[in-house]
């Protein structure tokens, strides 16, 4: 079988979850577009390892691992998106922005007083 | 000769002064001792190491200081008959203004600090005297420099004192800047800073640049020894004490100058140019500040610019050639001229201020203080030089070296040739020093006349309760418009001094008439200088005593028309009319001798305002300068920073909104971006 089809169907796949990750807005839906692009990546991996006839099959032994770093990662996400949920009522990631930095206007600090402590040194 | 005598004399006062200050604040009683007895004793070993060394002797003493990369710097100890003769006066001097301070600022909470100065004072004079190298010397120098200005402005409360500290100190390190570099070119031409070998290379012709030598090293001399045209401080600093103005601004510190000039005689004579300098400046000196003192109206200002006058003979008799006359005169000076200030603080206690028409208004005043009225007209007979009091002798001296510089056979003594004095520098000096021998006889009869004899004072006998005016009333009853140094006093006016104010004036008062004896016989005191002769001439004996007492008879006469006219009472001169009250009642000699010259002569012809246009605002406006380039454009960039970073902060806070997605939409971009870059 010819590398282009495992190839060009990884990067649709790659393309959807880059997609789902920045677009969609429940927590649960993001996660699962993770997962996609995850699994793009393993099948690249297995597809070059099966194109470049690698002997000690380091693609597929990275797969295995990916794979399993895609489970711990999905247990800690969904885990986070519970207690999210929990707390907020909500799973929609565009809506818990605690911890962005709104922008308010800037208190001048004190300028009297730095004036008055520079006329001090000056005299 | 045993070297630790030596230098004991200069390391005594000066741990003396470590000892004041450090105790001085806790065991007020130690104080006074700590004060005297340092000084007293360096002066009895100064007395000593000049006994012991002799007439006709020298010692030399060194060991190197330290290694430099031309001519090492080495503590040299240099003794001679000029170097015993003035530690002597130094020692005497400044042991009766200790005895002297512990009465006159009996009252005053900072006398430690005072005493102390004025003993590390004392030590650094003798350093200067002993010292046989030119690096040690200028140490000793700077530490009378700075002694001074702390003394000067030992009333820093006042701003008069505050400010002729600040211009002292100024106006002598104006002239040391160029003392340091004509030090280091004398060095590297001598190949030493050893004073016995620049001498030897200035005898052999070995100084490449005599002439710029000696005015680089003029210039300190000006300074120190207020010389034309750096002599402004001088007066001004009479707002310090008065025991300081008699130590340090009559009979020491000024005479350093001179000292220095004298030990380096060698090699000004290499350079008639120099000594023409030195003769021009020390004729301008004499002549102008002989004027204004007879302009003056606050009694220590009178005396200072009479300093400055006779620091102008000295100067004028080294331009001559003839430095024992210099030395003689320096020596009789330090006398009288400190017997002459520490009698005005007795003065100034007594009548409360210093202004000398608001002394002829107290009724009695001579009756008073007996012993300053005395010792005052002794010091100032000895100031015009009538004989045989010391004044005479060593203003003759001065006057006979000009007559044989002017006939160009000038006094050397073995230094140099008589032919390295140019005649014009006598002729300048000989002309003007006998101006001023009349100017100064004037000025001398004016001050006593006016402070002790007006009608008014005289007129009323010694009153029993003395009035007490409260300070402020006295102190604005000086003539308006006068410069004026009021010094704070507390003393009471109406209890006597006591005698430790006294007796000082009396010892001081002995050499005052006795020591021009010493210049007669050549083998007296010429034997331990140059032994040349320091016996007046017939000829100039004649003409500056004659001199001296036309100068007395005039002011004796204008005194007289004066107090006459005033008590018909008519007014005063024409042009006076608006003259303030003060101006009117008082009979002052001076404005009709100086006619339309007493108010420039008042004012010292004005100098310190040229020098104000010429320097102090230039100065004002480029520390202006200074503080608009500071605070508007440097501080603009310092400011600028800061809200530069603020703004950027609350650009980059916009891009911070908490969206997981949108930051991650930048991270993409970012990524994709790099990778073109990568691939491209």
């Amino acid at each position: 079988m010819h590398l282009a089809y495992p190839v060009v169907l990884a990067a649709l796949l790659f393309g959807v979850g880059v997609y789902g990750v920045l677009a969609r807005r429940n927590a649960v839906l993001v996660l699962m577009s993770v997962e996609l692009m995850l699994n793009a990546v393993n099948l690249d991996l297995v597809a070059f390892d099966t194109w470049l006839h690698d002997s000690l099959h380091a693609g597929q032994a990275l797969t295995l691992f990916t794979i399993t770093l895609a489970a711990a990662e999905i247990g800690l996400g969904l885990a986070i998106v519970l207690l999210l949920f929990r707390a907020r009522g909500t799973a929609d990631i565009d809506r818990a922005t605690a911890l962005g930095d709104p922008a308010e206007p800037l208190a001048e600090e004190a300028p009297a007083g730095a004036e008055a402590l520079k006329g001090q040194a000056a005299a | 000769m045993n070297l630790a005598l030596p230098v004991l004399v200069p390391v005594l006062p000066a741990l003396g002064a470590a000892a004041t200050l450090s105790v001085g604040r806790k065991a007020p009683g130690l104080a006074r001792p700590l004060a005297i007895v340092p000084v007293a004793v360096s002066g009895v070993l100064a007395l000593v190491v000049a006994l012991q060394l002799g007439t006709g002797q020298s010692l030399d003493a060194a060991t190197r200081l330290t290694p430099t990369g031309g001519p090492d710097i080495g503590l040299a100890l240099h003794l001679d008959g000029y170097s015993s003769l003035i530690s002597v006066l130094v020692g005497l001097v400044a042991t009766c203004v200790q005895v002297y301070s512990t009465a006159y600022l009996k009252k005053d909470p900072r006398y430690p600090s005072y005493a102390a100065l004025v003993s590390l004072f004392t030590a650094a004079m003798f350093l200067v005297v002993y010292s046989g190298d030119l690096i040690v010397l200028l140490v000793g120098w700077e530490v009378m420099g700075i002694c001074s200005y702390f003394l000067i402005g030992h009333h820093w409360e006042t701003e008069d004192a505050r400010s002729a500290s600040l211009k002292a100190f100024l106006v002598t390190k104006l002239g040391d800047v160029p003392f340091l570099f004509g030090i280091f070119l004398l060095g590297a031409d001598a190949g030493s800073f050893r004073i016995t070998d620049v001498l030897a290379a200035a005898t052999d012709g070995r100084l490449g640049h005599p002439t710029l030598i000696a005015l680089l090293l003029l210039a300190g001399v000006a300074g120190k020894s207020a010389q034309f045209p750096l002599h402004t401080w001088l007066p001004d600093a009479m707002a310090g004490p008065t025991p300081v103005s008699a130590l340090i601004h009559a009979a020491t510190m000024v005479a350093a100058g001179i000292y220095l000039v004298a030990r380096l005689l060698p090699v000004f004579l290499l350079s008639g140019a120099a000594l023409v300098v030195l003769a021009v400046m020390a004729a301008v000196t004499m002549i102008g500040s002989a004027v204004c003192a007879l302009a003056q109206d606050d009694l220590k200002r009178v005396l200072a610019y009479s300093t400055v006058g006779q620091l102008g003979y000295m100067a004028g008799a080294l331009a001559s050639g003839d430095r024992e006359a210099a030395v003689f005169h320096l020596v009789s000076h330090g006398a009288f001229k400190a017997l002459l200030f520490l009698a005005a603080g007795v003065v100034i206690h007594a009548a409360h201020t210093n202004s000398i028409s608001a002394m002829s208004r107290i009724p009695g005043l001579r009756k008073r203080v007996p012993d300053a009225y005395w010792t005052m007209g002794i010091g100032l007979v000895a100031l015009v030089g009538l004989p045989p009091f010391s004044g005479f002798f060593s203003k003759e001296a001065v006057l006979t070296a000009a007559e044989h510089a002017a006939d160009g056979e000038a006094l050397t003594n073995g230094l140099g040739p008589s032919s390295a004095v140019p005649e014009a520098a006598g002729w300048i000096v000989l002309v003007s020093a006998a101006l001023t021998a009349l100017l100064t006889a004037a000025y001398a009869a004016r001050l006593f006349l006016v402070a002790f004899h007006s009608p008014t004072g005289a007129a009323a006998k010694a009153p029993e309760v003395v009035p007490a005016p409260d300070a402020a009333s006295v102190v604005a009853d000086h003539e308006a418009g006068a410069p004026y140094s009021p010094e704070l006093d507390e003393a009471d006016p109406a209890s006597p001094e006591p005698p430790a104010m006294r007796w000082p004036l009396w010892v001081l008062a002995v050499p005052t008439m006795g020591f021009g004896i010493a210049g007669v016989r050549s083998d007296w005191l010429p034997a331990l200088l140059d032994g040349g002769s320091l016996r007046p001439s017939a000829v100039t004996a004649v003409i500056g005593t004659g001199l001296a007492v036309i100068g007395l008879l005039a002011a004796y006469g204008a005194w007289r028309s004066a107090t006459s006219r005033q008590s018909t009472g008519r007014a005063t001169v024409p042009g006076q009319a608006g003259a303030p009250v003060a101006d009117v009642v008082v009979a002052d000699p001076g404005r009709t001798l100086l006619g339309p010259l007493f108010g420039p002569a008042r004012r010292g012809f004005g100098v310190d305002r040229l020098y104000h246009v010429l320097f102090v605002r230039p100065v004002t406006a480029a520390a202006g300068l200074v503080r608009f380039l500071d605070r508007e454009v440097v501080e603009t960039y310092v400011r600028g920073t800061g809200v530069g970073a603020n703004l950027l902060g609350r650009a980059v806070r916009l891009a911070q909104t908490g969206n997981a997605q949108t930051y991650l939409s930048a991270l993409l971009a970012g990524v994709v971006l790099l990778a073109v870059l990568v691939a491209v």
